[in-house]
């Protein structure tokens, strides 16, 4: 078992992170705290999951978020996709492995990934709306937020969802407010089978590896660790039973990058300055991500790309 | 359980069969999940759906419901077969070289003295031969024919692979696969625990299921040891507590029977209750029964229970029939005999079969009273929901009486765990409105019953009367107040007999355990398995030491444990005859050479020699059964019987319809759908999901968030034959009701071959009703069969018959 | 300019570098100064913490319920959260679904406030005061176990048994509640008495 932390404190407790700790800051250049805190990191261990939802309900309390109570849809994923509410979410796949032809129901809990290079952040418009701490927090800070939904274009993992009610973007914040003062997210510490565990990155990388032998010791031979480099690596890890295969797990990306829309989007912020996009731009942005959709298409992709030049396969 | 959840983690392989123990205990389930990664052990599922629990599996094997002891049965032929037995043990600690009587036999799905037009046998002849000299005839060699091993080995020869693959629909390969990993752990040093809920219980032979189990945990050598046991995931939190106080018909507490109307007397009462040891030596411990009944009189009835009126024999109620469970009390109040019932924390309109039956029976009530933190669909039984609850109220005549009551987070008290810990807890917020505890809505109604006999007299006031209600406030006793009667304390000082001027007892002092208690007055108790969890040292089931010397997982100073803080069962036989731990990695207790000791409390006397007395300290042998004698009502061993709707007649046993000797009242078996007819062809079960826990959750949010609304489950290739969409709605329909449902079309539930016959498989959820936070939908039972197991009348909700078609929805 | 820019618009602009105004159109002026510490106040701070135990199935995992208000100095305590005690030997401060959402079952909208009564016949529930409730409680039983009380059978046995009267008991009451429960219900001769342990 990997120890847990302590009952929480009642008595006034100082924040072990905050403002001084931040590395980066959207839409504004700051200097990074140095040195950094020590990275940390949440690892869940699909093939210990049971799918129970402990995680989700939880977050819903801890956060005080007030789901709809939805319909059934055909599947155990309730509700059927993200929401501002609904910050993380299990889906269920149930998958025939080709190889044993053996049914294997694949359990992923989806949510923020705490990108070391956060794609939200970097396409985020609105100063100061998303931090990253120098632990590898991704945070929002919703007072900033102008609801442009350019952090769900930025976001490799489609994580981030806008309320209808505040028009403003959410997403897992790590339950920061439980990390400051030691705790652990309240999903990893309500998770009965730590198929969640927290603790610092390199705890988390270590402890993986443990399961990683236990898994190929039971004939899962691909079995490993996805901490995906393409965004320099993540605060959420998974171990997956088939780490050669992720799009299995409910579509995880098999590599994620951050999309070049958002390489671009830098690229104009930092050359030509966030100023020569202008309000009528940045009202049309607004309108068009509350009303329009939010995937980035093909098409944006491709031209992304010739403006950039570059080659992202 | 006879272990603990914290002992899981000890063993090298999780058989899951009978229960789904990632869904319905999580956090339990997390010590699978332990030893699976500690210890490298396997999990198997046997389950005839692949639930979540299959999900973290090593191995799932499909099984058809209801045909759990033609597996296990076969499992047992495999392990004799193939030499898969612990030999030591078995013949130490098991009954296998008893000889049995001659009259005993078997044939074709029956046994010895069975009676048709009683349902039922006369059991004469199920028991040992007895010697000369008074114990049970023995040969240790287990040469004799007719002893229990040999009857067993002939009785299971039957249940080969092939024919255990034709009955259960278990494919042979995956049904051998299984057997080689059980059988590995007939090994010493190997264990294997069994963990089973509802999935076995709710069976017209559900007893039987779970004796199946311990029937090859003996013989694997598994009974007592750490990482093994049988292991009955309790549903409720203190589901436990409330069987250990014997809150049944024919129950007094700490399992002492209530008498029947064939013993009129207490001699007579004592008479069938001395068990006298059937082997030299053994400690046969109901031998102190007397003591623990005269204790708990004692506790009632205080000083009205006298030895001259027998400790107030007759103030106790005697049955004229062998139970008035819930099944019996539903039939009854449908034919009009009943005219009040009072439902504290119960929902028996979702809760019990045929709900249908149960609203009828509701509604020929005079009054029904509902003491709950919740609204409930039985408080409402009598409004009308559409076709969620066609009720007419002008037609019903039940007066409702609905109280409040207050709920965990506001009351202190003891709550008894799946593995016998008592724990204290503490009240942390208001009531809401005018919520009151349980316990001053009891001594309410009490305090105004004894005083309107006071005031007008009436039938028999004298047990009411004098019962012992000397409380510091009469009108709600406290936790602790209640807490000491439960452990006990001396009435009258006594006096050691060698030395008067020493009193080995003193009144007014908590007893330190039930080894104090006599059968002479001089002491009370409640709960004699309870006694030492509040004693002279304070409130045991208080305690919060989590040290766990040797990481045992026992946790000896939390909480406490019954009986005697005892955290494995059995547990002497975790050494062999000579008191040396089977397995020194994961010892337990072992024989100095002088007395017991380890981790645990011993369960024989701690000087008993281990040669001598037997782990099984409450079987007058001193051994485990693997054959049963008399004491269950269908039979020394386990036979396989069809459910009594089945898609298939029993291969077995063509003629036999169901289990035959459990009870089933006239009108239900009218409303049985035939064996294999073609109206019902479709094998039904329910169960519960991980999100919701019954019918409490729907009134969460959050729980409704996770799992919103009412759906069935079914196969890929039976949505393609009746053509029902993913997520679409169905009517599903048994002989007794009809429910509209969303469909899962799933990959986790397949089509079985069975006796060559494809049996498809509807899976039916069981949590939602007309009331609370999740939507409307209908409950389970409005489908499920009215008929209990044989021996403790658990209703069938597990193996019933159904059809199914697609439809567009309900009109509400 | 046309002011509805759809994505792929703002794309092409962007990519063309044709826009023009400045930052603070953005109304973003002194933002920066103003940015709120993205890190609630830990909501734990200053609550009184008790133990209890789950209600719902028997592993029995430990739970911290946190107030506002300590009943142990009289006062009034309302619930604010409920999460898993890390020091219980077998949940380690985990809880599953249900358990997890422990505080919506003690706040549940269908939570009980008052006693109610449904008269025969009728279509709803009417508040009455618990002594109205409990008296005609106690008549009825009275009046019934005074009319179908058998003190002997047909042999002329004393069996002392009450049959037209059931109880039902509770699955999640304390053994405190289901001791007191039993003196009353024994002590009256009932014998239709049964639990959840079943079902």
């Amino acid at each position: 078992m990997f120890p847990p932390a302590p009952n929480p404190p009642i008595a006034p407790t100082p924040a072990k992170f905050g403002e001084k700790d931040l590395i980066r800051k959207s839409a504004s250049s700051i200097t990074p705290a140095s040195p950094r805190q020590t990275e940390v990191a949440k690892l869940i261990d699909v093939s210990k999951c049971i799918g129970c939802k402990a995680c989700q309900a939880a977050c819903l309390e801890w956060n005080n978020l007030h789901e709809e109570i939805g319909t059934f849809n055909g599947s155990y994923t309730n509700p059927p996709d993200l929401t501002p509410a609904s910050l993380t979410l299990m889906r269920f796949t149930e998958w025939v492995n080709p190889e044993t032809d053996t049914l294997e129901w694949l359990i992923r809990k989806d949510g923020c990934m705490h990108c070391e290079d956060p794609g939200c952040l970097k396409a985020c418009p609105a100063p100061g709306a998303i931090v990253q701490y120098s632990n590898g927090i991704v945070d929002f800070v919703h007072e900033n937020c102008i609801g442009c939904g350019y952090c769900i274009k930025g976001c490799p993992f489609n994580i981030p969802r806008i309320s209808k009610v505040d028009n403003k973007a959410y997403k897992c914040t790590l339950c920061s407010d439980r990390i400051a003062v030691g705790q652990w997210p309240a999903c990893a510490k309500a998770c009965p089978t730590q198929a969640i565990v927290f603790g610092t990155k390199d705890e988390m990388k270590n402890w993986a590896d443990g399961r990683i032998k236990d898994l190929k010791s039971r004939g899962y031979q691909n079995a490993g660790l996805y901490d995906p480099p393409g965004v320099g690596g993540t605060h959420v890890m998974y171990v997956l039973q088939h780490a050669n295969t992720p799009q299995i797990y409910a579509g995880l990306p098999k590599d994620p990058t951050i999309s070049p829309v958002v390489e671009i989007w830098k690229g104009v912020t930092k050359y030509v300055g966030f100023a020569v996009i202008g309000i009528a731009a940045a009202a049309g942005v607004l309108h068009h991500l509350v009303a329009g959709p939010n995937r980035v298409s093909e098409e944006d992709e491709e031209n992304a790309e010739k403006l950039t030049g570059s080659d992202r396969t | 359980m006879t272990n603990s959840w914290t002992d899981i983690k000890n063993t090298d392989l999780v058989v899951i069969m009978g229960g789904n123990a990632a869904e319905a205990h999580p956090c339990g389930f997390k010590w699978v999940t332990e030893a699976k990664a500690t210890r490298g052990a396997k999990l198997v599922v046997v389950d005839p759906r692949y639930t979540r629990s299959a999900a973290v599996a090593d191995y799932y094997a499909p099984i058809r419901q209801g045909s759990d002891i033609a597996f296990l049965n076969g499992v047992i032929n495999y392990c004799i077969q193939n030499d898969k037995v612990q030999w030591e043990y078995v013949k130490a600690f098991t009954n296998a070289a008893y000889l049995v009587k001659d009259g005993f036999g078997y044939q074709d799905g029956l046994f010895t003295g069975y009676d048709e037009s009683k349902r039922d046998y006369n059991r004469t002849t199920w028991d040992y031969q007895i010697g000369p000299d008074g114990y049970a005839m023995v040969d240790e060699t287990l040469q004799n024919p007719r002893c229990v091993w040999n009857l067993l080995k002939a009785h299971v020869a039957l249940y080969t692979p092939d024919m255990v693959s034709r009955i259960t629909g278990t494919p042979k390969d995956k049904f051998l696969k299984v057997c080689e990993m059980i059988g590995e752990c007939a090994s010493p040093t190997k264990t294997m625990t069994s963990m089973y809920a509802l999935g076995w219980t709710q069976h017209s032979k559900g007893s039987q299921n779970i004796r199946t189990m311990a029937m090859l945990q003996l013989i694997l050598g598994n009974i007592g040891v750490r990482g093994g046991g049988m292991n009955a995931l309790r549903g409720h939190s203190n589901i436990q507590g409330l069987t250990d106080l014997g809150l049944m018909s024919n129950l007094i507490p700490g399992y002492l029977t209530l008498p029947t109307e064939r013993e009129p007397d207490f001699p007579t009462y004592m008479a069938s209750r001395g068990f006298k040891p059937l082997r030299p030596n053994q400690m046969s411990y109901w031998q102190n029964y007397k003591k623990f009944f005269v204790s708990f009189q004692k506790m009632m009835w205080g000083p009205a229970a006298t030895a001259e009126n027998n400790f107030a024999f007759e103030y106790l109620p005697k049955l004229d029939v062998p139970a008035y469970d819930v099944l019996r009390a539903f039939e009854l109040m449908k034919q009009g005999k009943m005219n009040a019932y009072i439902c504290q924390g119960f929902n028996p309109l979702q809760a019990f079969p045929n709900k249908a039956k149960l609203a009828e029976a509701l509604g020929k009530l005079k009054l029904l009273v509902i003491m709950d933190p919740l609204e409930t669909e039985t408080a409402r039984f009598w409004e009308n929901h559409g076709i969620y609850n066609p009720a007419e109220p002008a037609k019903i005549q039940t007066e409702v009486i609905q109280l409040p009551t207050t709920c965990f987070a506001e009351d202190e008290g003891a709550l008894v765990s799946s593995g016998r810990w008592l724990q204290w807890h503490w009240p942390a917020g208001s009531p809401p409105g005018e919520a009151k505890t349980d316990v001053w809505i009891m001594a309410q109604i009490h305090l105004r019953l004894k005083e309107l006999y006071r005031k007008e007299g009436g039938a028999f006031p004298d047990a009411l009367l004098n019962l012992q209600w000397n409380y510091k406030d009469p009108h709600e006793p406290s936790p602790e107040e209640l807490a000491k009667e439960m452990n006990g304390y001396v009435v009258s000082d006594v006096v050691d007999p060698n030395d008067p001027t020493k009193k080995l007892l003193e009144a007014g002092k908590q007893v330190a355990g039930f080894g104090a208690l006599r059968d002479d007055g001089s002491t009370a108790c409640g709960c004699w398995i309870y006694s030492g969890c509040y004693t002279e040292a304070g409130n045991l089931m208080a305690r919060r030491d989590n040290s766990d010397p040797g990481e045992t997982g026992a946790y000896a100073k939390w909480a406490f444990s019954w009986p005697a803080n005892r955290r494995i069962i059995y547990n002497r036989a975790s050494a062999d005859i000579n008191g040396k731990p089977w397995d020194e990695t994961r010892k337990l207790l072992w024989w100095d050479g002088a007395r017991w000791t380890g981790y645990d409390v011993p369960d024989i006397a701690p000087t008993a020699k281990p040669q001598d007395v037997g782990p099984f300290i409450m079987n007058p042998e001193g051994v485990s059964r693997l054959f049963a004698r008399g004491m269950m009502r269908d039979g020394p061993f386990p036979v396989h019987y069809e459910p009594f709707e089945s898609p298939v007649a029993n291969v077995i046993a063509p003629k036999v319809r169901g289990n035959p000797v459990a009870r089933v009242f006239k009108d239900d078996f009218a409303q049985f759908a035939e064996v294999a007819s073609p109206d019902f062809p479709y094998a039904a079960t329910s169960y519960r999901l991980t999100e919701h826990f019954h019918y409490w959750t729907k009134n969460n949010h959050v729980n409704s968030v996770l799992q919103p609304e009412f759906f069935v489950e079914i196969s890929e290739e039976l949505a393609k034959e009746k053509g029902i969409a993913q997520g679409g709605w169905a009517r599903v329909w048994s002989k007794r009701g009809s429910v509209f449902a969303k469909v899962y079309v799933t990959k986790r539930i397949r089509p079985m071959l069975v006796d060559g016959k494809t049996v498809h498989i509807v899976g039916i959820p069981i949590h939602w009703g007309f009331v609370g936070a999740a939507r409307k939908g209908f409950p389970a039972n409005q489908l499920t069969p009215f008929v209990g197991d044989a021996n403790i009348e658990t209703p069938e909700y597990k193996a019933f018959c159904v059809n199914i078609e697609p439809t567009t929805g309900p009109v509400a | 300019m046309n002011m509805e820019l759809s994505r792929r618009q703002f794309l092409r602009t962007a990519g063309a570098g044709i826009a023009g105004t400045s930052l603070g159109a953005f109304g973003f002026g002194g933002v920066e100064e103003a940015l709120a510490d993205a890190i609630r106040p830990f909501r734990l701070t200053n609550t009184t913490e008790v133990r209890n135990t789950c209600t719902y199935c028997s592993v029995a995992c430990g739970i911290l319920i946190f107030s506002k208000g300590d009943l142990k100095k009289g006062e009034k305590a309302e619930i604010t959260h409920i999460e898993g005690d890390v020091d219980h030997p077998t949940n380690r401060g985990t809880l599953c679904p249900k358990g997890a959402a422990l505080l919506d079952i003690v706040h549940s909208k269908t939570r009980l406030q008052y006693p109610m009564m449904r008269k025969a016949g009728s279509d709803k529930f009417e508040r009455v005061s618990w002594d109205v409730a409990l008296d005609r409680v106690a008549r009825v039983l009275k009046d019934d176990r005074d009319k179908n009380f058998i003190a002997k059978n047909n042999d002329g046995v004393t069996v002392n048994r009450w049959v037209t009267t059931g109880f039902l008991a509770a699955s999640a009451t304390t053994n405190e509640a289901a001791w007191c429960t039993y003196k009353v219900v024994r002590s009256a001769g009932m014998l239709v008495f049964d639990n959840q342990a079943r079902v």
